[in-house]
């Protein structure tokens, strides 16, 4: 069992890649120093503090009325490089709503902000890695990169797996999003499977009939795992 | 057989965002990581982020793992069973000015032998602009300890103070994350 496998090469993004612009003064230009795995066998917190509530997967129940918006449910598994399940891991939320817009002081998009929408869920995953999010779609909104930059509708994930080592903070995107091609973070990563890793797909079966569309997105976190994960978040 | 025969591609990351606040950002609790009555010496421990032209970065996310004063990792209780009075783990946003504030208490070293490490905080440091986040451990200044401690030792001996944290007047501990440029903080590939 490890959660220190190298990774494969291209498959996520260098520190410094210069159509980010943000990354040019904040990426180190020092090369990273390689820990023995020995001395890092640092077991996932404890995380148990702020426990999940009732609505914290269903961004359309957290207000007084449903925010407006494609009304959408996201769900998958989140599994390790050998495909086995990571149960009891949890798995943090947030997003812009419909019109493109946070929920935050420094969002200056002139579009409108809705009081029924926060923008951010919780949950844990089940014993065989499963998660789901009630939402509703999120927008596409500019961005100040470059000339006409616009973000991709996304959603950001935050998953904390076994260990330090397999932290992870990543985005969702949506299927055919032709804004993709366009967009710095996700071109990025080098290795067209790795950045397909970053795109949802369309699940009928998750579809709820007169209710809502189902996007599946599974989340690969590093390592391998061929013991039984006992823990709790 | 090699580490990728027949391995799935591992969901690469991508960059936290500005917009952290409304999500894993929002709450000023996991700042405050232990308790009056959690055993150990209780300090405050301020962390800075800047980027490579010294200017401050508003919009880093701090995240802290560490043991307790007795140098072990809180471990989850038994199914049913309450938590532990104190997680080991903080998380805060930086403020204008790129400082968060821990308040936490002094972890213990860990381990024996050969594998004896000097009492140290793992840090991961998320932002806008960091495509992945970077790893980081602040060690404490004037630990005897430090000469001995194995991790140190891989650090070239001229970066090692900024691993760093240092002990101010009032008694509060500062680290400061340097991204990029003159005495860069040194981070680590896990």
């Amino acid at each position: 069992m490890t959660d220190r496998r190298s990774l494969e090469a291209g498959t996520q993004p260098p520190l410094l890649y210069p159509p980010y612009r943000s990354t040019v003064k904040r990426a180190p230009a020092q090369p990273l120093i390689r820990i023995p795995e020995r001395y890092t066998a640092l077991a996932v917190p404890l995380y148990g503090y702020l426990p999940i509530g009732e609505t914290d997967n269903d961004l359309t129940r957290q207000h007084a009325a449903e925010p407006l918006g494609e009304r959408i449910i996201v769900s998958g598994r989140v599994l390790d490089e050998d495909g086995r399940a990571v149960p009891h891991t949890l798995v943090e939320v947030w997003q812009c709503n419909a019109a493109g817009r946070y929920r935050h002081r420094w969002d200056n998009h002139p579009a409108p902000l809705d009081p029924n929408f926060s923008g951010a869920g919780r949950t844990v995953t089940d014993a065989n890695g499963r998660y789901e999010f009630v939402t509703i779609k999120p927008g596409a909104y500019p961005w100040g990169n470059h000339d006409n930059a616009w973000r991709p509708a996304h959603i950001h994930f935050s998953l904390f797996g076994y260990s330090l080592a397999t932290r992870l903070v990543t985005q969702m995107y949506f299927p055919n999003d032709p804004l993709c091609a366009y967009d710095p973070m996700y071109q990025s990563v080098p290795d067209e499977r790795a950045r397909l890793r970053l795109v949802s797909s369309f699940d009928l079966a998750r579809t709820r009939p007169g209710w809502a569309l189902g996007y599946r997105f599974d989340i690969v976190l590093r390592g391998g795992h061929s013991t039984p994960f006992e823990g709790r978040v | 057989m090699s580490d990728h025969d027949a391995v799935l591609v591992a969901s690469p990351s991508q960059t936290v965002g500005p917009f952290f606040h409304v999500g894993p950002g929002n709450s000023d609790r996991l700042g405050r990581m232990a308790a009056a009555d959690v055993p150990g010496e209780h300090i405050q421990l301020r962390v800075r982020v800047v980027d490579g032209d010294g200017v401050a970065v508003a919009d880093a996310l701090i995240e802290l793992w560490q043991a307790d004063a007795g140098g072990t990792y809180p471990q989850a209780p038994p199914e049913g069973m309450p938590l532990p009075p104190f997680s080991g783990f903080g998380r805060l946003g930086t403020n204008d000015e790129g400082w968060c504030t821990f308040d936490t208490v002094r972890p213990g070293g860990r381990g024996a032998g050969d594998l004896r490490e000097a009492a140290h905080i793992a840090v991961c440091v998320f932002a806008r602009g960091l495509l992945r986040h970077l790893y980081t451990r602040i060690y404490f200044e004037g630990d005897p300890m430090l000469s001995a401690d194995p991790l140190l030792s891989l650090v070239p001996q001229d970066r090692r103070t900024t691993l760093l944290a240092s002990r101010l007047h009032d008694g509060t501990w500062e680290f400061i994350v340097r991204l990029q440029g003159d005495r860069e903080t040194v981070f680590f590939d896990l």
